[in-house]
């Protein structure tokens, strides 16, 4: 669909986060006449035992932003679906030895789909976010593609949008580059412009991952061994580690850096191998589940593309067999270091971004990896 | 379009007359009632005034007025500075499940603090019973405290009858009247209340100053430590030009309490009569019999009140859904709680309207009207 009418007539909300890049996305569309609504969206409570919580604020911020730019704002609570929805399957892929990927969740579960609904309830016509990423018009599909800044993109969480999500949507920052978002947040004198960038998992923030995971999960000391069966030390359990992680193991002696290869579940065993391209590591092709793509048009059975197996990975060229019971079977160019189960596969035809699914099976040279999950 | 305010139980415009004889007050008389010289004579003088106008509203003395900075300082100086005065005669406190935040909280702090305290329960229209109270009051209780009037639903509580109760007891009994007063006729005598919370704001008056009626006699702990004011009951310079406001404000709401009741009445009527015209599935929450007439509290089938409001403010029609929230947290009606349970839908469906100054029966109608529509197209 293409706007014909005047921005004015054009309603959109904007999640705002309280961060500088949401912000400036508020900003571009009220600069361009969009009759604009800056909506807060709470989805996780950590008020502390002297009342503080990190929402009130960015919910705070978001008000002081909103009123410079003139638009109204309102706040929304989905602490209820977002725990059903995402850290429910958060703390799941965990206890199942995986290493889960909530940011695609809440955009596919959330962001874009609670928070969308909610926004259509408003009269509204779209929903804008601060996400790196683009949208455009093409024979009649609305596609996604990379943001601009290829440092900062974040196609690889929104994989999961449909075509129905995607129609919706605007990304008024895509087409920018990080610094620049800055400089205009600074030219506008807008309160967030030099708000600290939020890192990690946004329900963890800045704490400790591991004693924020201990609060849901029992952890299960256990041993780190080698492929050998040699035993390396002990591990604070298994799910605190991730395939091809080098920090924390606390494994002495000579030669090369110790490396996370893999979980055996069942022995709640570590197993860990030195050297960064430890052989292990490497794979030549995946099994991917619940396969999504951003367009409605049918998928070829077998077509060629590239992928991205984490977030700021370079692409690597695939081919791509999708299977009848909607998994694909992704086999690479070249072999791949570290790809971990639980993570998003995320394919691409050059800038459009085609969709993507979760990695559930690791395979090298069509023998399964066992050790990873 | 024009815009409809129906949330004055949250607050309300200043009175023009209020806003007259404040102007008047900040531009002529700047001085410190403290002061022994002429400009702060002059201060004192209009300071006195407008205590007895206070005074004289709820029967009162005008020593018996201590003037605050609103509903919140006058219930925290009540609870806190009864528990602590009497904490050798007993920790037990009584207050009910549905007070407002500044009583509820300052009980919560003070169980915290050893005190022990019984929340009364409330039945489906938000009103303790008798028989509960007699059954909770203990001889080692100190502290009763129960709002007037629901500033969510409405619903007035036996006040009087309680006070006749509590007569020949040592508990000290207070009332948050903070959404009744102006609206209902209060006379601290024939209400049996020792103290009694007031905010200026509700009212047409200015924000950021109230009272705490204290009966002759009661005794009190301050919370508050400096200077002598108030009879040392309450350090710091008063806010001369606010009280001045806030007595004409209570001066012009005496005068016209009779005809605002059924003013709001009125509006009550007109409103649910549009709802029913267009066939809208409705629950009034409250009590029909016992209530404040300004208090409009109405549950919605099928809806969520989240994106109501938002509708509501986008078609402008100011309401509110019980007490504010912060950043988008959902914390249900305490008040809905204790009246329906825990997972009743009248937690994520209601709404308050709630009336007062520059009104017109036609702005009801037409709000009314607003609100069916947003209600059949959100439910369609």
């Amino acid at each position: 669909m293409v706007e014909t009418r005047d921005p004015s007539q054009i309603r959109v909300v904007v999640g705002m986060s309280g961060g500088v890049d949401s912000s400036v996305a508020a900003y571009l569309l009220k600069q361009q006449g969009y009759d604009v609504i800056g909506i807060f969206m709470k989805n996780w409570d950590d008020t502390d035992e002297f009342g503080v919580c990190t929402a009130t604020e960015d919910y705070d911020d978001v008000i002081k932003v909103c009123n410079q730019i003139g638009i109204p704002y309102y706040a929304v609570n989905f602490e209820k679906q977002y725990w059903d929805k995402v850290f429910t399957y958060f703390l799941e892929e965990y206890k199942a030895g995986r290493t889960p990927n909530p940011d695609v969740m809440c955009n596919k579960e959330i962001k874009f789909k609670a928070f969308l609904e909610h926004a259509l309830k408003l009269g509204a016509d779209y929903l804008a976010t601060g996400h790196y990423a683009r949208v455009e018009e093409r024979d009649g599909e609305t596609v996604m593609l990379r943001g601009i800044d290829q440092n900062k993109d974040q196609t690889y969480f929104l994989n999961q949008l449909s075509q129905e999500q995607l129609k919706h949507v605007m990304f008024p920052i895509g087409g920018i580059e990080k610094p620049q978002v800055r400089k205009i947040a600074e030219e506008a004198g807008l309160a967030t412009a030099k708000k600290k960038d939020s890192t990690g998992i946004c329900f963890i923030g800045e704490r400790n991952f591991k004693e924020f995971l201990s609060q849901y999960l029992p952890a299960q000391p256990g041993k780190m061994e080698t492929f050998d069966g040699k035993v390396m030390g002990t591990h604070d359990g298994l799910m605190y580690y991730t395939i091809g992680q080098r920090h924390g193991l606390g494994i002495g002696g000579d030669g090369d850096p110790w490396f996370v290869l893999g979980k055996d579940l069942e022995r709640n065993v570590l197993y860990v191998g030195q050297g960064f391209h430890h052989e292990a590591l490497y794979s030549t092709s995946l099994k991917a589940v619940k396969m999504g793509f951003t367009s409605n048009e049918e998928k070829p059975k077998n077509f060629s593309c590239t992928a991205k197996f984490r977030y700021r990975q370079e692409d690597t060229p695939v081919e791509v067999e999708m299977l009848e019971d909607g998994t694909a079977h992704i086999t690479f160019a070249e072999p791949v270091r570290a790809i971990t189960p639980g993570q998003a596969v995320v394919l691409y035809d050059g800038e459009v971004c085609l969709g993507g699914g979760t990695i559930d099976e690791v395979f090298n040279n069509n023998k399964k990896l066992t050790y990873v999950g | 379009m024009n815009s409809i305010y129906l949330d004055h139980a949250a607050t309300s415009p200043m009175h023009p007359e209020v806003i007259n004889v404040m102007t008047k007050a900040m531009s002529e008389v700047f001085g410190n009632p403290s002061s022994i010289h002429t400009v702060g004579r002059s201060a004192r003088k209009i300071l006195d005034d407008a205590r007895w106008v206070l005074a004289k509203s709820i029967g009162a003395k005008d020593n018996e007025i201590i003037v605050t900075s609103g509903g919140t300082e006058a219930d925290n100086a009540a609870i806190f500075g009864t528990a602590y005065a009497l904490k050798e005669k007993g920790k037990h406190i009584i207050t009910t499940q549905i007070e407002h935040h500044a009583v509820m909280h300052a009980c919560e702090k003070l169980e915290k603090e050893g005190f022990e305290v019984t929340y009364l329960p409330v039945d489906r229209s938000g009103r303790i019973t008798l028989e509960s109270f007699k059954k909770a009051l203990r001889d080692d209780t100190i502290l009763v405290t129960i709002m007037y009037g629901n500033n969510e639903v409405g619903t007035v509580q036996p006040i009087a009858e309680i006070g006749e109760i509590l007569i020949n007891h040592q508990a000290t009994f207070h009332t948050d009247a903070v959404q009744a007063f102006g609206i209902e006729k209060l006379n601290v005598d024939e209400l049996h209340v020792d103290l009694l919370s007031v905010s200026s704001h509700k009212l047409n008056g200015p924000k950021g100053i109230g009272f705490l009626y204290q009966r002759t006699g009661t005794p009190l702990i301050p919370i508050s430590f400096g200077g002598s004011q108030e009879k040392k009951r309450r350090a710091g310079t008063e806010n001369v030009p606010a009280a001045v406001g806030f007595a004409k404000a209570v001066e012009i709401a005496q005068q016209e309490i009779e005809l605002k009741k059924e003013k709001f009445k009125t509006y009550r009527d007109l409103f649910i009569q549009q709802l029913m015209n267009d066939n809208i599935t409705f629950e009034v929450n409250g009590n029909s019999e016992h209530t404040l007439q300004h208090v409009l509290n109405i549950s919605f089938k099928g809806m969520e009140v989240e994106s109501f409001l938002v509708n509501l403010d986008m078609s402008g029609v100011y309401a509110s859904s019980g007490s504010a929230c912060t950043a988008g947290s959902i914390d249900p009606s305490h008040v809905l709680v204790a009246m329906y349970g825990n997972n009743a839908e009248e937690l994520r469906n209601s709404i308050r309207f709630s009336f007062g100054l520059g009104l017109t029966d036609e702005q009801i109608i037409e709000a009314a009207k607003r609100t069916s529509t947003i209600v059949k197209r959100l439910l369609n």
